[in-house]
């Protein structure tokens, strides 16, 4: 390990930030890991006191705190919440970096991110041998996908009642598309991200039929990467600034008002992580004008395009709710999803704490598995609970999490995007 | 004992997996609320039993270890930063709600209970616990009980003594010490719940809490008044309590606080105001419309530029909002927050205000002011940057003057904060040595090895009068 005074001279970039927590400790009241364990070090009070306390070299052990520190569903619900407006999520980020810049990337994790995920094309023909021999290869190719996406960056384990990869990914039904615009239309860029491409191919499909029902025209350029979460999660800015620049590239050429994606973690990745870790000037202009032009599909209906609640029929099927943390914490959007549902002729019945993660688990790896089956067993009783006949939501991280905690529950309950709801109707 | 061999006895006690004594757990127990250095304790831990809470007192005495028993941590005057070498132990797991009684109104808590969960449960029977610290969401009741944690609504149902109705509670040797009752009525032996109350984890540890219950009010409306003057605004709330009208809440924000909140939250408020005053009144609906309308009119005489009364729930929320803002908007102007919570007699609100503001120009602070208008408790918050040694030392001198300046108007050090590590120091110029010798004998007999929370409230032995 190098010499720790390199580690503290590193995170004095922090200090500005660090000192903006007041120790108020409100966090606790809202923190779903708090909720369970109780322990200070697992809420934002707790880390930011411990990465406090290596910046100003009261601490020996960076490796206690850099386990501490990822031990994080990264769900943004402290921030939201905090008096003192205290960026936790930019800070934890900055310092997933730096400590990994500091310690290094773990083997498996170097592998993974530096051969596979900044490889996009070697990454697709990988998942897709592994498409075609699940059962077979469930074990690699879970550990690939595990990493796809942060939310369920672990190494999957077996009793996980986990939805298979499609078949044929997004990619494969539809390579790429640059509608016309119509006269004086409206025209977007569609990003798939690894979670819809490769597991919920049907939710970019109903994206793409929502859009057109409303005459929008859409750019779909192929060679999309990854967002780049899974890697800035672990702290891999080199690849995370790789996966930035392909993603800059391939669309670079299109004619488009704004940057769509049907996934929260992905947008919430692009508009606010892109912008404050991508620190490469080179990337920065780039980055600030395709982030501030990146929505979710459902704000852009309703916000742009002026989507309305359909009339309420007798018997209209029920549904409920469930906020992913990475648009109600991250992007404050809350109304837009639940319009898209009214408007699709469903009966929406709120669910309690509708707006708690789901524990999906963001770098939470196998040790953590318990914990998060936990907290997301109890957004399962809040769904059951509800009596509505389906769960929809805005994140396929969210889908996967839902899915695999109502069918361990034995609920039978289809766990849909708010878009195929959409795109089908009542 | 070595700490390794230490550890061991506590996890007999308390089960391995609720013992720490990493760097990074321990580390993350060295800090509360209030702005002042960190110190990690040696070992912590989480019972999960009363009966292994009075075991962890006892063997800590029995090793004359000093303990620090920590709720949420959310005091603002380091009643949670251990000593060096102490054992800090959690009260988080015991959180169960024993009993709620409607028909004799009380409910018996475990110390870790939060207290709106608590609240909430007790509003579910249609019944009203109303202490209602800022930090509710989060804080215990048993750090409620050891800090006397008022609230907004202090003025009218009074702060947490007040519905305290019993206490058992270890002694250092774990034994199990009653105090108080069930009944409304109870004079048997000393009043050592009285005791307990405020004593910030120095005289002992509570096991369980008897807590008094009470109707909710039927009806509440809330109001705005916007005054031109700091003195127009409590002349108002002089003339409010002179009407023999007790509103529930009655706060005050000054302007530097009206200008921050209507930066933070853009809800309209008037930031001309030298001062806004929130009031509240409730009970029985009838006598609600009609306290409303009085002080709707006193505030008018008393030279309000308008009152707005709030209509319907939202406009009421509305009301307190700005209220619920005044923290988060000025904790955001500046790294560091430091809420202080001097507090004078009602009258004295002017004076006091005055001698803030000739104290922030004095030593070029920004300071914030609001608070309590009906009982006189102040949070003047000074936004600074601890990192800034030359600001900082001028903070600290500013303090200083601030609770001389409270004390000579016939105030107090706190209303609400506790006295803590922060406020010893300033303990006898509000008391004297006499006080603090007797209090000293006091924890002496009871705690003859020092080792409930030592150095709080009367300071470290040689220091402090
Ligand atoms: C944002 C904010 C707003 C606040 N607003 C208010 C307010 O409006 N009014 C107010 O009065 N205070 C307020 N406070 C201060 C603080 O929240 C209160 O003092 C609260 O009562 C502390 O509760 P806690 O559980 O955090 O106790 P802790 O901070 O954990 O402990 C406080 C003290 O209680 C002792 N203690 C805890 N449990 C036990 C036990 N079982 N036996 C013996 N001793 C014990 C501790 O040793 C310590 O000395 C506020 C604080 C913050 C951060
Ligand atoms: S709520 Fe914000 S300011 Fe308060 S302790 Fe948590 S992170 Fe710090
Ligand atoms: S991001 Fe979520 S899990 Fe992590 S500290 Fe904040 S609230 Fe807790």
């Amino acid at each position: 390990m190098a010499d720790l005074k390199r580690l503290v001279g590193m995170m004095q970039e922090l200090d500005d930030q660090l000192v903006t927590c007041m120790r108020c400790g409100m966090c606790q009241a809202v923190c779903p890991l708090f909720a369970q364990t109780g322990r200070e070090a697992d809420v934002a009070r707790g880390k930011l006191a411990l990465l406090d306390g290596l910046t100003h070299e009261m601490l020996k052990d960076p490796l206690g705190v850099n386990e501490r520190l990822n031990r994080c569903l990264l769900c943004g619900t402290c921030e939201a919440n905090c008096p003192s407006g205290v960026k936790v999520l930019d800070i934890f980020l900055k310092a997933r970096a730096i400590m990994t810049g500091y310690l290094g990337l773990p083997p498996a994790q170097k592998a993974i991110f530096r051969g596979l995920l900044a490889n996009p094309k070697l990454f697709n023909t990988l998942l897709g041998i592994g498409a075609k021999f699940q059962g077979l290869f469930t074990k690699p190719v879970d550990d690939m996908l595990g990493s796809s996406c942060a939310r369920f960056n672990s190494p999957l384990i077996g009793d996980r009642h986990f939805k298979r990869l499609a078949a044929r990914p997004f990619h494969k039904i539809v390579a790429k598309l640059d509608e016309p615009r119509q006269q004086g239309g409206r025209k977007v860029a569609f990003f798939v991200g690894c979670v819809l491409d490769k597991v919920f191919p049907e939710v970019a499909e109903a994206a793409l039929v929502a859009l057109k029902r409303n005459g929008v025209a859409v750019f779909l350029p192929e060679n999309q990467a990854c967002c780049g979460i899974p890697a800035i999660s672990g702290g891999d800015v080199k690849t995370f600034e790789k996966l930035i620049a392909q993603n800059l590239e391939v669309f670079a050429g299109g004619d488009f008002d704004h940057l769509l994606t049907a996934c929260a973690t992905c947008t919430s990745t692009i508009r606010k992580v892109w912008k404050s870790m991508a620190r490469k000037p080179e990337l920065a202009e780039a980055v600030a004008r395709l982030a501030d032009k990146t929505m979710d599909v459902s704000q852009y209906l309703v916000d742009v395009v002026g989507v309305k609640p359909a009339a309420l029929k007798a018997g209209a099927p029920s549904v409920t709710y469930h906020d992913p943390c990475h648009l109600k914490n991250s992007l404050g959007i809350t109304a837009q999803p639940r319009t898209v549902i009214a408007a699709a002729g469903y009966a929406l019945k709120e669910m309690t704490d509708a707006g708690t993660c789901c524990g999906c688990g963001g770098s939470f790896n196998l040790k953590h598995y318990e914990l998060s089956k936990t907290i997301g067993g109890r957004k399962a009783d809040n769904v059951v609970a509800s009596g509505a006949g389906l769960v929809a939501t805005s994140c396929p991280a969210c889908m996967l999490q839902l899915t695999d905690m109502l069918s361990q529950k034995g609920a039978k309950i289809p766990v849909k995007h708010v878009l195929q709801l959409y795109a089908s109707g009542a | 004992m070595t700490t390794k061999a230490l550890s061991k006895e506590f996890e007999a006690i308390v089960g391995a997996e609720n013992v720490l004594t990493q760097e990074s757990d321990l580390h993350s127990y060295a800090y509360d609320a209030a702005v002042l250095p960190s110190q990690s304790p040696a070992i912590a831990v989480r019972p999960t039993t009363r009966e292994a809470l009075g075991k962890v007192v006892k063997l800590c005495n029995d090793n004359a270890l000093p303990l620090t028993i920590r709720g949420a941590g959310t005091n603002l005057s380091g009643g949670t930063i251990p000593k060096a070498g102490g054992v800090v132990a959690l009260t988080g797991a015991l959180d169960k709600i024993l009993e709620i009684n409607e028909a004799d109104l009380y409910a018996v808590v475990e110390p870790g209970v939060v207290t709106a969960k608590f609240a909430a449960e007790v509003a579910k029977l249609g019944l009203f616990y109303p202490p209602d610290p800022g930090s509710q969401a989060v804080s215990t009741l048993g750090g409620n009980v050891a800090e006397n944690a008022g609230g907004l609504r202090g003025l009218k149902y009074g702060v947490t003594k007040d519905y305290v109705m019993g206490l058992s509670f270890f002694d250092v040797n774990g034994e199990l010490i009653k105090t108080g009752s069930r009944t409304v009525k109870c004079v048997t032996g000393y009043n050592l719940a009285g005791l307990m109350v405020a004593s910030e984890g120095t005289l002992g540890v509570f096991d369980t809490i008897t807590l008094k219950l009470v109707p909710p009010p039927k009806a509440a409306k809330a109001m705005m008044a916007v005054f031109d003057s700091v003195i127009a605004a409590c002349e108002a709330v002089a003339a409010i309590i002179a009407a023999k009208i007790v509103p529930a809440t009655l706060e005050f924000l000054d302007n530097f606080t009206i200008r921050t909140v209507e930066n933070f939250r853009h809800a309209g408020l008037p930031v001309e105001a030298e001062a806004l005053l929130l009031i509240e009144v409730d009970g029985h609906p009838a006598m609600v419309e009609e306290d409303a309308a009085k002080v709707e009119a006193i505030c008018k005489e008393h030279k309000a530029k308008s009152v707005r009364v709030a209509k319907d729930a939202a406009e009421r929320n509305a009301v307190w909002q700005a209220r619920r803002d005044a923290l988060p908007a000025l904790a955001r102007v500046r790294p560091t927050t430091v809420l202080e919570d001097a507090t004078v007699p009602r009258s004295k609100i002017p004076a006091m205000m005055a001698i803030l503001e000739e104290i922030a120009k004095k030593y070029q602070l920004t300071i914030g002011t609001f608070g309590h208008a009906g009982d006189g408790n102040l949070h003047p918050t000074i936004l600074t940057d601890k990192r800034d040694t030359h600001e900082w030392e001028r903070v600290e001198k500013a303090i200083d003057e601030i609770f001389e300046r409270a004390l000579a108007l016939g105030g107090t050090l706190s209303g609400e904060h506790g006295i803590g590590m922060a406020k010893s120091k300033y303990l006898v110029q509000e008391t004297s040595r006499g006080t603090i010798a007797f209090s000293r004998k006091m924890k002496k007999a009871i705690d003859p090895k020092n080792i409930l929370n030592p150095d709080k409230i009367i300071g470290a032995e040689g220091k402090n009068g």
